[in-house]
């Protein structure tokens, strides 16, 4: 197995890159272009929301944070989904990319999940009166943000990687599984308790213009992940790898340079 | 058959002999269960209207949390002796053996607590016709608790500061069979009848059982490995 | 152009406090997760040079050691 990784592949196919010697170099020449490309479009977004989309007739201008909390909390809940599926490639075809894909991925959706639940309740206040409410996509907001801790937890307690890999694709499979649960489960007690005291899903007619900004934060907000988590896996191939040859001609390459 | 049930019989056996030899620590867990719920209305005051509503969250909340306690005990002294390895070299179906010892583990300590839990529940006022729906909750709940606790109990296994980061782990899982459980002796306290919780904790105790011991399963061979 | 005046802008309608602490506490974020990406980026290369220093002056002997340190 590490001799075949020892040496380059001349495959053609894509899975070529599944290999973390020739995932290693993609990556960071991919990393700049989404890092540049979230750059522009969280600007344009930005821009968009600001000085183009009109006043929103109810809410009046706080409704601006919409172009952050969409973006991070769909980011969020797309982040866990992509990192179970790499831990389920993981544990199917035990590629040890897969699991630094989803161990690089933890942080960033754990931040988004953060950034969720913070515009939400900066939002919330003069909208409903109240910093938090315990309707059902705050609660399963709030849970996700407790899966990803334990995520990151669980893969950072443990020392040997091998371990800490399979460990955190199980943990993250089992929580993937739960995540539908928790979500109708706190969704009917959420009816059952307080009524209709909160609607959230009266959505009043939207402004394109509206709509556009909000896509396009969402798509900075996928840009910026792939190209963070893209430097993330860098690091952490380096480590996993430092016994083979070819990291040890990348660090002779950076040595005085960093 | 008999050859499936000859192993899960002898751990069972095994485990459930080995609670009896250690009774006390069972006995810890269940006073800690007595005593959260205890502690309660000296946090809250001792309106009696108060106490009734908040009963059944607290009972659920109290045996949600003495589940938690004693979830690391599943497998760590097997691990520390090596029989874990040695169960795990045996040809017999991990998962069989997996489920013999999640229902030794809960019989020795979540069966005492659904038998405590109706006593505890007349200390909060609660209507007694509610009492069965309160039981059958817990027979039907806290056997999820164990199930997914168990998973999560695997994969901490001999890990530095496990018993924290199990609670992290497993916590916001039990959510659902939170609400469903406590839920049940709500909705039959307001007159809903508390048929559908009752039914929804049964399909999920089902569905928990026929998965969670495969991912204990493989958590084990990984912690172990 | 949604707005009168750059106090306007930074006046938000009143809600000033509620979207700049949004916007900023999200800046600050990323701001953050980056700088720490780069920082994990460059520890990580620096203890490699470090590891693999220190075990070239442990077994490998003068020579390997001297190259390196070169």
């Amino acid at each position: 197995m590490m001799k075949d990784m020892q040496k380059p592949e001349r495959s053609k196919s894509i899975f070529r890159f599944a290999a973390p010697q020739m995932f290693y170099p993609l990556a960071g020449k991919l990393a700049p272009w989404f890092a540049g490309i979230a750059a522009v479009l969280a600007a344009a977004g930005m821009w968009l929301g600001f000085f183009v989309a009109p006043t929103d007739a109810v809410q009046g201008e706080v409704y601006r944070v919409i172009y952050i909390h969409v973006a991070a909390a769909w980011m969020s809940m797309f982040v866990y989904l992509v990192m179970a599926f790499w831990s389920f490639v993981g544990l199917v075809m035990n590629t040890r990319l897969s699991f630094i894909m989803s161990q690089a991925l933890a942080p960033t959706g754990a931040m988004f999940c953060f950034v969720a639940l913070w515009t939400g309740a900066l939002w919330g206040k003069p909208t409903w009166g109240a910093y938090w409410v315990w309707d059902a996509r705050l609660t399963s907001q709030l849970l996700l943000l407790f899966l990803y801790l334990g995520f990151m937890a669980l893969t950072r307690a443990i020392e040997d990687p091998r371990r800490a890999d399979k460990a955190g694709a199980i943990i993250a499979l089992v929580g993937a599984v739960n995540v539908p649960i928790i979500y109708f489960s706190v969704k009917w007690w959420n009816t059952l308790h307080q009524g209709a005291s909160v609607s959230l899903n009266k959505a009043p007619s939207m402004a394109t213009t509206m709509l556009t900004g909000m896509l396009v934060m969402a798509l900075a907000a996928w840009a910026y992940t792939i190209a963070v988590t893209l430097w993330r896996v860098r690091s952490l191939i380096l480590e996993r790898e430092r016994h083979t040859d070819w990291v040890a001609a990348e660090l002779n390459a950076l040595e005085g340079k960093i | 058959m008999s050859r499936a049930l000859g192993p899960f019989a002898a751990v069972l056996g095994r485990d459930l002999l080995l609670a009896w030899r250690g009774r006390a620590d069972v006995l810890v867990t269940l006073a800690f269960f007595v005593v959260v719920v205890c502690l309660f209305p000296f946090g809250v005051g001792a309106e009696p209207n108060q106490l009734r509503a908040i009963a059944p969250g607290v009972l659920w909340v109290a045996a949600l949390l003495s589940t938690l306690l004693s979830l690391h005990r599943l497998f760590a002294q097997d691990h520390a002796d090596g029989t874990l390895e040695q169960l795990l070299l045996t040809p017999e179906p991990t998962v069989l053996w997996v489920v013999a010892k999640i229902s030794a583990h809960w019989i020795a300590t979540g069966l005492p607590l659904v038998v405590v839990a109706p006593g505890l529940a007349l200390l909060f006022d609660v209507e007694q016709g509610a009492l069965g729906v309160l039981v059958l909750s817990l027979a039907l709940g806290t056997p999820i608790l164990a199930l997914l606790g168990a998973v999560g109990a695997a994969l901490t296994l001999g890990l530095r500061g496990g018993g924290m980061l199990l609670a992290l782990l497993v916590l916001p899982l039990f959510v659902p069979v939170l609400i469903f459980g406590a839920g049940a002796v709500d909705a039959y306290l307001s007159g809903v009848g508390a048929q559908a919780h009752l039914l929804l904790l049964g399909g999920g105790l089902l569905a928990t059982l026929a998965l969670a011991p495969l991912a204990c399963a493989a958590a084990l061979r990984i912690a172990v490995e | 152009m949604q707005w009168e005046s750059w106090s306007a802008f930074w006046d938000m309608g009143g809600f000033a406090p509620f979207v700049w602490g949004s916007y900023g506490v999200t800046l600050l974020l990323v701001v953050g997760e980056l700088i720490l990406v780069v920082h994990r980026r460059r520890d990580t290369v620096r203890r490699l040079l470090r590891l693999r220093r220190a075990s070239a002056a442990g077994a490998g002997g003068r020579r390997a050691f001297e190259e390196i340190v070169e």
